[in-house]
């Protein structure tokens, strides 16, 4: 059976990424950020997953208003970076897993989580910046990827509950699949900020603190949180930070925090990172 | 125009709480329905063929879309917080932003009314704070130690 061994939360900051395809991550406005991430790196470069499930939302780029489904799962062989008005990024095209995508679309399916399926679809910051975050620029991803893009910009986003759960029946899922392999999940977005409005700009620090901690700790209880607290405390793009869920439902119940690095900020953002490991028991 | 009108969200009877929130346009129903046209056609400009088309002749381009007369109006004069108040999404808008050169930083300087400068530095210096930002109703309140930021 495949296992989801390590859960990764980050953000997904366009300018990271934009830093990094311009050489500019040593340059003094970026280098203190990105030494705090070394570290994660180095842990990626060790744990080398086979496959990489990467939880994160489209920012008007494959999906406009037309069409808004709440949970999708990629099931291509390929995803290519998306134009989001200023060419695609320069970055490998992502290798997909179509047999286990669609083994885990069946799954989830079946499991009464009913998943919209995209055999095409370009994959925005939202997914290819997180790679960047752990893999750096190599040529090609030393990975496949299974996106699962959530829509969190039409209100309302489905709850943190209900990410949480989806977790859940992805590690179900990944589980029943009949290869050894091992996968990482990636939970992407957040923390606080908001790119809106008079408010545009709110940073807080204490709140995505103790997101963290509780997410490590008290995921349940980090379920139960509305909408409206996480865009009253952590802005209204924070509300992206119910992805985390999904990453720490397919997680075991106990794990063990192995890195996490904050930085405020990056473009307009509080930055998280924190990676996870499953303890032994479930 | 016979269409319906949404109701603008400020005016529903059943308010959700997250209608407290300062300073912010939460993208429900409402927003969606109301500016939809206005949504789409900024989506409409990340297709090179589109951006010319509007680069070259802007009332042409503009013409093609059902825009309300405020829809368009916000959009020639790149009121960017009037949009927002016209069912705009920051997301879209910003296409129109990014059409224009500018980056996420110069749309939230014009949104909030600020310096490209002043906005970098306050992000610099740990972004806005969440206290005196949490809530209308504290705002309003006579205790409270900010004066509101959104009318």
């Amino acid at each position: 059976m495949a296992e989801i061994f390590a859960g990764i939360g980050t953000s997904h900051v366009p300018a990271v990424g934009a830093a990094m395809d311009a050489g500019k991550d040593r340059d003094p406005i970026w280098a203190p950020y990105f030494d705090k991430i070394e570290g994660a790196r180095n842990w990626m470069a060790e744990a080398k997953p086979d496959v990489c499930i990467i939880v994160y939302n489209d920012h008007a780029s494959a999906f406009s208003l037309e069409l808004i489904p709440t949970f999708v799962i990629g099931t291509a062989p390929s995803f290519v970076p998306a134009d989001e008005g200023f060419g695609r990024r320069q970055v490998p095209d992502v290798e997909g897993y179509p047999e286990l995508a669609w083994h885990m679309a069946e799954s989830l399916i079946l499991d009464e989580f009913d998943m919209t399926i995209a055999n095409q679809m370009d994959v925005d910051h939202g997914l290819t910046v997180p790679l960047s975050v752990m893999y750096g620029q190599p040529t090609t991803w030393p990975c496949r990827v299974i996106p699962i893009c959530v829509n969190v910009v039409q209100y309302p986003p489905p709850t943190g509950n209900r990410c949480f759960n989806l977790g859940r029946a992805i590690h179900r899922a990944v589980q029943s699949f009949h290869s050894d392999e091992r996968v990482a999940i990636f939970g992407t977005g957040g923390l606080s900020h908001q790119l809106q409005g008079e408010r545009a700009g709110l940073i807080n620090a204490e709140y995505d603190n103790a997101f963290l901690d509780r997410i490590v700790t008290e995921p349940e209880a980090q379920a139960k949180v509305t909408h409206t607290e996480y865009m009253r405390e952590a802005g209204s793009e924070g509300i992206e930070m119910v992805m985390w869920l999904v990453m720490r439902g397919a997680m075991n119940p106990v794990v063990k925090e192995v890195f996490r690095a904050t930085h405020i900020p990056t473009s307009n953002t509080s930055n998280g990172l924190l990676i996870l490991e499953n303890s032994a028991e479930r | 125009m016979s269409k319906p009108q949404s109701p603008t969200p400020e005016s529903d009877s059943a308010e959700p709480s997250y209608r407290d929130i300062p300073g912010t346009y939460v993208f429900d129903g409402a927003r969606c329905q109301r500016g939809y046209v206005l949504n789409m056609f900024c989506m409409s400009l990340t297709q090179e063929s589109n951006r010319d088309a509007f680069r070259s002749n802007p009332s042409d381009y503009l013409d093609q879309w059902d825009l309300t007369p405020d829809q368009r109006e916000s959009i020639e004069k790149r009121q960017w917080l009037r949009m927002l108040e016209l069912g705009g999404n920051v997301y879209y808008t910003f296409k129109l932003a990014a059409f224009d050169g500018m980056t996420f930083r110069h749309l939230a300087a014009g949104m909030t009314g600020v310096t490209i400068e002043e906005f970098a530095e306050m992000m610099t210096t740990g972004g806005r704070p969440i206290e005196g930002n949490r809530s209308r109703a504290a705002q309003r309140a006579p205790e409270g130690n900010e004066s509101p930021s959104h009318g």
